[in-house]
């Protein structure tokens, strides 16, 4: 059967693009691997190669057209013994099957968005394995409920897999280990490549195990999906912080017995901006972005179970010291591991800071379904310079890591511009 | 050469047949050794015809109650031989009944009696003549027989076990009954009913101890009212044989007593059949007369399985049965096999009035450290129970306070072993009390007591 050949996407946000030039013709034969034609986008030009071998049937869509839909066919290739009657057969809008090309860039961002799984297939929202019916008892869920247990966390040895009592009471003995069958379809957390035990155990290296707690499995199957699903780009921008700390001091010598930190300015100066900037406060819904109208800020705490993001709620309507108090009693709790769900599920942005451990700059990983997490530097004097001449600043850089499904470039840009605005003239943080 | 079969299974009771009925719709070649009768003691010699005797006890029982529902009859007797020949009759047409079901799924039926030789190979016996077999699995489903102690032993006349006590050919005047589990107190209700004298000895401190200790409290109360005696805490030391007599030397706390009876009936538990089945010939342990086995019912040998009463308590046909379905699944190499969950096996008592219970008794949960709420509900406050003329029995049910798991349900009364498989469902499901709550019970039926009893664990209860 003639074999459809489609527009590729590009990157995962390229809807359309235009065919800009054939380099065969119909009748030419084709093998895998041959350039057929180049196509632009407004970031990059790339070649498509024939992925099948064969005989260019028809060309679909003349050279140099312009927005030709992702999935549309631009060419059918004829397979062995087969004749340009055969096309017939090929229905135009056939469902769109895995592309039958592939691109090779010569643009960097595109080729490394080429390899990304995104390209091959629509990529679903990060959130849609938890809406799959998870099979359970009513007393198990009561019981998972009882001890914080998430359901997709725990492996059900039930009738048709369907989880029971004693594979809850086994969780809870035993910490969550396997991935839950729901996450795993969507990537799971075993390592793909190298299986590392069975590497250790091959080379006889030395190692002790620890099994995975509940939180420990939620980073490994979350941070994975989201690095492997979501079309990550960074952002990243120096904030001089003189007049933070100034004002810091001032605050906390008004303040009697209370330090606010930096950190606190920092919470309220994303919840500013993201008034400022409300794109940025989003996530990809799978058909659409959801634009959250509240300001729920999530903040990255290290527990002893590993990381975990308690949210500062409708943050930009609390006043700074509101802020500062909120988020230690959240800090405290969350080191205890005495959070409830409510208080670090959800929120619409989230900021990593480690600089209090020196760290100049980092790339996060975006918290899915959230598209922005902010990884804040350490504040350091540097030289700058300032209208022509050396100086010196305390200089705080900041790396924005956005989900290109719901916020572009300029957005973000945008929100660091709004948010280095108020680092550097901290009196509009407290206004 | 030997016969070879895929699956090869001893015993036919409730626990081989199954596993050779299951086994051949698995498309396994299958045999069933039998030495007696197809069905085993639980069909031919146990719940079966016990139900049609106790069946003519109640009718028994109404036919002198005639006059509750308005009607009156004179010269009302009963035939002992022909109640005896109903039950035969009964246990014969379902024993007949195996057979074809046998036949049916295409299950060779071996008879005599098997033994192993080691390596999936066995002989069987029949009556000196011998014959070698193999089979890739051997399923021991060889059931159990009453116990007998060195100082309480039958003779088959005054002195009897289960079989003779189905098959009397005249009416005991003063019948002594050793043991108040399921097996005693049947025979004691329907002596009882049937106008005998009936003594009951227990050794412990109540009727039927593995029940919830209200409902055992509740049945002798129920038993007393009938006439018959109880005697607790106590141990039959001696049975002395005379004419037509047994004198029993009974131990009640310490205190001597003699009494006279002109029947025994033994029933002080039962022991596996382990014998003569060449276990010796194997790797196969047993512990207290019990085939030692692992979940999936596999022994020690390779190859060789063990189903039902022979590898120990709760001695009931559905729980062998159930065993036979779970071994024969899992050595065909089935998914989705489940260890049985003993907690959710119902037990059954057809005395007067019957006693049905699923998990955990109240007294037994809190050993196990649960924080529990209990309900109760009494047949007095149900309508059904009152039209029926049948207003004394309760509804008990158990629950874990923090989960609302149901742990154990109790009841006693007319019907009850009929409803109990309601919270056994609920039990298998892991219902909490919640489902429970919701469910629609129809009214009027007694099974709305299963409902108010869980409602009144929850301070809920409507008719109370």
């Amino acid at each position: 059967m003639p074999v459809n050949i489609l527009m590729p996407a590009l990157s995962p946000t390229m809807t359309e693009g235009k065919l800009a030039k054939w380099t065969v013709q119909e009748g030419d034969e084709v093998t895998s691997g041959d350039v057929i034609a180049e196509i632009e986008t407004d970031k990059a030009t790339m070649e498509v190669e024939a992925v099948d071998e064969g005989v260019i049937g028809k060309i679909m869509i003349s050279e140099g057209t312009e927005g030709v839909a992702v999935n549309s066919v631009i060419a059918v290739l004829l397979e062995e013994g087969e004749t340009a009657n055969d096309i017939g057969e090929v229905s135009a809008d056939a469902p769109a099957p895995a592309p039958k090309v592939e691109e090779k860039s010569e643009a960097k961002e595109a080729q490394a968005s080429s390899t990304a799984p995104a390209v091959a297939t629509p990529s679903p929202a990060p959130v849609a394995a938890s809406g799959e019916r998870v099979f359970a008892s009513p007393l198990a869920r009561r019981m998972a409920d009882q001890n914080g247990l998430k359901l997709e966390q725990v492996t059900g040895t039930g009738p048709r897999g369907r989880i029971v009592k004693a594979d809850i009471e086994k969780a809870v003995k035993e910490g969550v280990k396997a991935p839950a069958p729901a996450t795993a379809k969507s990537g799971g957390s075993m390592p793909a490549g190298v299986d590392s035990r069975a590497q250790a155990d091959a080379l006889g290296q030395p190692y002790e195990f620890e099994a995975a707690n509940g939180v420990r499995q939620v980073i490994a199957n979350r941070l994975l999906e989201s690095k492997q699903t979501v079309p990550h780009f960074y952002l990243t921008v120096d904030c001089e912080l003189d007049a933070l700390l100034k004002l810091r001091s001032q605050v906390n010598k008004d303040e009697e017995g209370y330090k606010v930190s930096v950190n606190d300015f920092i919470i309220r100066a994303v919840a500013k901006s993201l008034r400022d900037v409300p794109a940025a406060n989003a996530s990809w819904a799978g058909d659409g972005i959801l634009n959250y109208t509240d300001v729920d800020v999530s903040v990255a705490v290290a527990s002893e179970n590993g990381l975990i993001t308690p949210i500062v709620k409708k943050a930009d309507e609390k006043s700074l010291t509101t802020i500062s108090k909120e988020m230690k009693d959240l800090a405290g709790r969350a080191r205890e591991g005495k959070l409830a769900p409510h208080e670090f599920q959800g929120g619409g942005f989230t900021i990593s800071n480690l600089g209090m451990f020196g760290i100049k700059t980092f790339s996060a990983i975006i918290n899915p379904p959230q598209s922005c997490i902010l990884a804040v530097g350490a504040g350091e004097q540097r030289a700058v310079v300032k209208n022509g001449e050396l100086a010196i600043a305390t200089v705080m850089s900041v790396t924005l890591s956005v989900d290109h499904r719901s916020v572009d470039g300029a957005v973000g840009a945008e929100f660091l511009a709004a948010f280095k605005k108020y680092i550097e003239a901290p009196a509009k943080i407290l206004a | 050469m030997s016969k070879q079969y895929d699956v090869v299974v001893i015993g036919a009771g409730p626990g081989g047949y199954v596993a050779a009925i299951r086994a051949a719709q698995l498309g396994l070649k299958t045999a069933v050794v039998e030495r007696q009768h197809l069905g085993g003691i639980c069909l031919n010699w146990g719940c079966i015809p016990t139900k049609a005797l106790l069946r003519s006890s109640e009718i028994h029982h109404l036919l002198h109650h005639l006059d509750e529902f308005g009607f009156s009859a004179d010269n009302i007797k009963f035939d002992l031989k022909k109640i005896v020949e109903r039950s035969r009759g009964v246990a014969k047409q379902l024993s007949g009944g195996i057979g074809h079901l046998m036949k049916k799924n295409k299950i060779d039926v071996i008879w005599g009696n098997a033994s192993l030789k080691g390596k999936g190979s066995f002989e069987v016996d029949n009556e000196g003549k011998k014959e070698a077999y193999s089979a890739k699995h051997i399923i021991l489903a060889t059931g159990a027989r009453a116990r007998e102690l060195p100082h309480l032993k039958a003779n088959g006349k005054t002195i009897i076990t289960y079989k003779e006590a189905m098959t009397p050919e005249t009416m005991p005047k003063n019948l002594l009954v050793i043991g108040s589990g399921a097996i005693g107190i049947e025979f004691a209700s329907f002596y009882q009913n049937m106008g005998a004298q009936v003594t009951v000895v227990e050794m412990q401190d109540r009727v039927m101890p593995v029940e919830d200790k209200e409902i055992s409290a509740f049945a002798e109360k129920q038993f007393l009212k009938q006439g018959m005696k109880i005697v607790k805490s106590a141990s039959v030391e001696k049975l002395e044989e005379g004419k037509g007599l047994v004198k029993a030397t009974i131990d009640i706390k310490g205190k001597k007593e003699v009494q006279e009876f002109d029947r025994v009936i033994l029933a002080i538990g039962i022991v596996g059949n382990t014998e003569n089945i060449g276990l010796e010939n194997t790797k196969i342990k047993t512990d207290r007369g019990h085939i030692v086995v692992n979940q999936w019912l596999e022994t020690d040998e390779k190859g060789v399985y063990a189903i039902g009463d022979v590898v120990g308590a709760p001695w009931l046909a559905h729980k062998a049965s159930h065993e036979a379905i779970i071994c024969v699944e899992k050595l065909a190499g089935l998914n989705d096999v489940h260890p049985l969950n003993t907690s959710n096996i119902p037990g059954c008592t057809y005395c007067r009035p019957q006693v049905a219970s699923v998990g955990l008794t109240e007294e037994k949960a809190k050993e196990a450290g649960y924080k529990i709420k209990v309900g109760r509900f009494p047949f007095i406050g149900n309508g059904k129970a009152i039209a029926m003329g049948e207003a004394e029995g309760l509804v008990k049910t158990v629950f874990d306070e923090k989960t609302g798991e149901l742990l154990g349900a109790h009841m006693i009364g007319a019907e009850v072993t009929e409803m109990i498989q309601g919270f056994g469902v609920a039990k298998s499901l892991e219902t909490t009390e919640l489902d429970l709550m919701h469910t629609v019970f129809p009214h009027p039926t007694l099974s709305e007591m299963m409902h108010e009893s869980v409602l009144d664990a929850y301070g809920k209860v409507i008719h109370m």
